[in-house]
């Protein structure tokens, strides 16, 4: 989803070239046009609650490092906010999981990488693996995100499928994902054990960890139903299994 | 004792899975997972249905309890999933034209 970043303060733009390169062209088309308002730098905490709200078309985000409003039916919204990258990546990722809701996708908690043109996903919390998992991926792997996986529901011949897209939102690892895509094959659980096994899972559990894992932010009731229902409709396409792995490289023979 | 109904909330996101049921508040995202009591309750919660009488033909039917201790229960789930905005109860039958589509319901699986 191309969007289309307007600012007067070039050291901020070229901040963001520098920080989502390889996701960045020149084309025209843009769904979405942010003019981004700066403000002088002061202490807010970037960890604080966000708030997204829907009121008459428009989107209203805030936290405490921005504030930021997006009317979809005009495609242009504004944020302000100091010269950070912090903040607007916040944005775009809120901006993104309102979009995909409505796609039948979701941004999912999760590291994805594409091997033999298919894309799997690594799910968990903090320190359950994501960044360890993809450190290890051997060479004939494309990174997609270490972090936040971008998916989309599509019909490809009548059939409909997910799709795992690159992000440029990363995680420990710091890399960027590369900007390219690939039908999802599973979703891996992941568990660190003493051994690299994959075990399948109840479908409940899967649903369960698979909402777990989401990131979601709306206060809407339309959203959230949309939502919840693509969790289960993937959990019905889409293989889960829990990913047990000892941290060495050799779980890559498990994933192929 | 009075009657007591219940109805679904329409506003929550439910879905059955393999027999499980989850339900997703639709207010605050909260992701709920009903045992097989709670299952009951919310399935026949039809706003018309007095509790007495889903006791009597589905838990003690399914479960071979005592009917009183199964409606005491009974009636104190049905309270607990109203503080969570799952279900809503009234002494009186709840009439509420979207329970009638399930629109906000569905099955997996």
């Amino acid at each position: 989803m191309p969007v289309r970043v307007h600012t007067t303060e070039p050291g901020f733009l070229e901040m963001l070239q520098n920080r989502y390169a390889g996701f960045v062209s020149s084309s025209e088309r843009a769904e979405i046009e942010f003019d981004v308002d700066l403000t002088p730098p002061r202490s807010a905490d970037p960890d604080a609650d966000v708030s997204v709200t829907h009121e008459r078309g428009r989107w209203t985000l805030q936290r405490g490092d921005f504030r930021a409003q997006w009317e979809p039916a005009l495609r242009r919204g504004w944020i302000r906010q100091s010269a950070n990258p912090y903040s607007i990546d916040a944005v775009l990722r809120i901006v993104h999981t309102l979009v995909l809701a409505r796609q039948g996708g979701f941004l999912l908690h999760s590291a994805s990488a594409i091997r033999n043109g298919k894309a799997f996903l690594f799910a968990g919390v903090s320190e359950a693996g994501k960044t360890t998992i993809s450190r290890l991926a051997p060479p004939d792997v494309t990174l997609l995100t270490d972090e936040i996986s971008y998916v989309r529901k599509e019909v490809r011949r009548q059939n409909a499928g997910y799709v795992a897209f690159g992000t440029p939102f990363t995680g420990e690892l710091a890399k960027l994902g590369e900007n390219v895509s690939a039908p999802i094959a599973a979703l891996y659980l992941l568990a660190k054990g003493s051994e690299n096994r994959i075990d399948p899972i109840p479908a409940g559990e899967a649903a369960r960890s698979l909402l777990a894992n989401l990131l979601f932010f709306a206060q809407d009731e339309e959203l959230v139903q949309s939502t919840f229902h693509s969790a289960f409709e993937f959990v019905s396409r889409v293989p889960v299994a829990r990913l047990t792995f000892v941290p060495d490289s050799r779980v890559w023979e498990l994933i192929r | 004792m009075s009657k007591l109904y219940m109805a679904r909330n329409p506003r929550v996101a439910a879905r059955s899975l393999d027999g499980e049921m989850m339900i997703m508040s639709g207010r605050d995202s909260t992701l709920f997972t009903l045992n097989r009591t709670a299952t009951i309750l919310w399935q026949a919660a039809d706003g018309a249905t007095p509790l007495d009488e889903i006791v009597e033909l589905r838990i003690c039917h399914e479960f071979d309890v005592d009917r009183s201790q199964a409606l005491q229960d009974a009636e104190s789930l049905a309270r607990e999933l109203a503080t969570h905005e799952i279900l809503q109860i009234s002494e009186e039958p709840i009439t509420q034209p979207a329970l009638q589509s399930g629109s906000s319901t569905g099955e997996a699986r």
